[in-house]
């Protein structure tokens, strides 16, 4: 069923009758071509572009709660590809064209809203260092503007120009960034992936993976046994606790990041905002609330909630950059969990283990990559090679020494 | 959090920096045949378990020293801290 305004004039006539579920709720066959594990919007991508863009028909993908219930729903919904490293930023750039062309592929609307991101910078030497950004960015066809000071203040007068210690001398600015409403990401996916054929099932935990010598030949999971010729897991926040199950250690922590909303207010920030002295970053949601976040809580947890040290220099970076932000109240917090990897970069690769598939260690910017993660996993998933632009998202890369660190922190992951 | 400090008793995480899992005590012999392979493995790949972990925290703001915190990754639930010197003895 397409959806469309000449619909929404019928079902309105119907008193809304007609709609009907997005997508079904199959029971699980006792076989797939391929098995995706993880219903977040990763998992759901992958379904998708394998079933549109290369013609596979038998596919799963299992989800061990409900979609949209993970990740996908707890990020702060920020799509931009100001990247600078050769093995980033050509797959971030094909992720934006994708944002930019989704809601007619899925027809779905997600929201899309290219209003800008903007980075701030404080000093000469970041400001060297934006200037180095953009001109990488460029160089890959994405876009990016290096504004100074009276730039900046013509989109954002009421931020703290005159700080003695962090001047806000400009900012690199993406205007094709912005923010795409994020559930409506994993629902759009699921109903595309749905009406191709893909069976999402949900409600279905992986207890562990069928590895018959050395070829993966399926899955134990809570509705039994389901077996697969490949197997793709994208579940990243639980990277290691579910490939500990096939006998693989990963170059990946898991970290909690917390992130916040305000009370809703009448709008005020136009765009996106990230403050280059501290780790803060903003932007205002559709119903007016502040979305915003910080730095992760910076040890291995697999608790979705933080401690208060984060949430109070979340604040301070929030008053730091904004001072009209203390009469906001804060509404909710909550936490989700991220692989963080040892360089801050993810992978998309096979793995030792014959049709067992991996994707994962997002760190904290897995929302912005889901159509090019997608589109990427789906076409190492059914060609065997890795797709041109995630060429480098090799989980043997630090035994090559071949590391994708865009802030040169070395292998500490709560670093990155 | 609170981190039970052998010597300065209750004492907030906050001052303390992490340093990951308590296994990095354990550095692979560096003159094995296969030291390189080794050494991979030891500075890039981790457990990563969900339950029980023992992890370093290094008292940056206090008195500099090493732990060896046990803590539950999935209720931050801190069962067990030690002195790393006393753990590598």
């Amino acid at each position: 069923m397409d959806y469309s305004v000449l619909r929404v004039i019928k079902e309105a006539l119907n008193n809304h009758k007609g709609w009907g579920p997005a997508w079904r709720t199959p029971t699980p066959k006792p076989h797939y071509d391929i098995v995706i594990v993880g219903g977040g919007g990763h998992g759901l991508a992958t379904a998708f572009y394998l079933a549109s863009r290369y013609g596979m028909r038998n596919i799963a993908v299992l989800e061990k709660g409900w979609l949209g219930g993970g990740n996908v729903g707890r990020n702060t919904t920020i799509v931009r590809s100001n990247y600078m490293l050769p093995g980033n930023e050509p797959f971030y750039e094909l992720s934006m064209k994708l944002w930019e062309g989704l809601e007619h592929e899925l027809n779905y609307n997600a929201m899309v809203s290219q209003r800008g991101v903007l980075n701030l910078c404080h000093s000469d030497a970041q400001r060297d260092a934006f200037r180095k950004r953009g001109n990488a960015m460029l160089l890959q066809g994405a876009d990016a503007e290096l504004l100074d000071t009276e730039g900046v203040r013509k989109l954002y007068p009421y931020l703290n120009f005159e700080d003695a210690r962090f001047p806000i001398l400009g900012g690199l600015l993406q205007r094709r960034g912005g923010t795409v409403r994020h559930d409506a990401v994993a629902w759009g996916y699921a109903r595309a992936a749905d009406q191709l054929g893909v069976d999402i099932i949900q409600n279905c935990e992986v207890l562990g993976f069928r590895i018959e010598h050395g070829q993966v030949s399926g899955l134990e999971t809570s509705r039994g046994f389901i077996g697969a010729n490949k197997v793709g897991t994208a579940v990243a926040g639980s990277s290691g606790r579910l490939l500990s199950k096939a006998g693989i250690r990963l170059p990946i922590e898991s970290h909690v990041l917390q992130a916040f909303v305000s009370e809703g207010l009448k709008p005020v920030i136009p765009g996106v905002i990230t403050f280059g002295a501290g780790h803060f970053y903003l932007s205002q949601s559709d119903k007016g609330g502040l979305v915003f976040g910080g730095d992760i809580d910076g040890y291995n947890t697999y608790a979705q909630r933080g401690n208060m040290p984060v949430v109070e220099d979340v604040c301070e970076g929030a008053m730091g950059l904004m001072p009209m932000l203390g009469r906001a109240r804060m509404l909710r917090s909550w936490g989700g969990i991220m692989d963080m990897s040892m360089d801050g970069s993810p992978f998309i690769d096979r793995t030792n283990i014959k049709g067992l598939f991996f994707n994962g260690g997002w760190c904290y910017g897995g929302f912005k990559a889901t159509p090019a993660s997608g589109l990427c996993f789906a076409h190492l998933l059914a060609t065997d090679t890795s797709h041109e632009v995630a060429t480098q998202m090799r989980l043997d890369r630090f035994a090559r020494g071949a590391m994708i660190d865009e802030k040169g922190q070395g292998a500490q992951p709560n670093l990155h | 959090m609170l981190i039970n400090h052998p010597l300065l008793g209750p004492r907030d995480a906050q001052e303390f920096v992490y340093k990951g899992d308590a296994s990095l005590l354990q550095r692979p012999d560096p003159m094995a045949e296969d030291a390189l392979e080794k050494f991979t493995d030891y500075a890039y790949l981790r457990d990563n378990p969900a339950g029980e972990h023992r992890e370093l925290w290094y008292h940056e703001q206090g008195d500099r020293s090493w732990l060896v915190v046990t803590r539950n990754t999935l209720t931050h639930e801190i069962l067990d801290v030690q002195l790393a010197s006393e753990v590598a003895r």
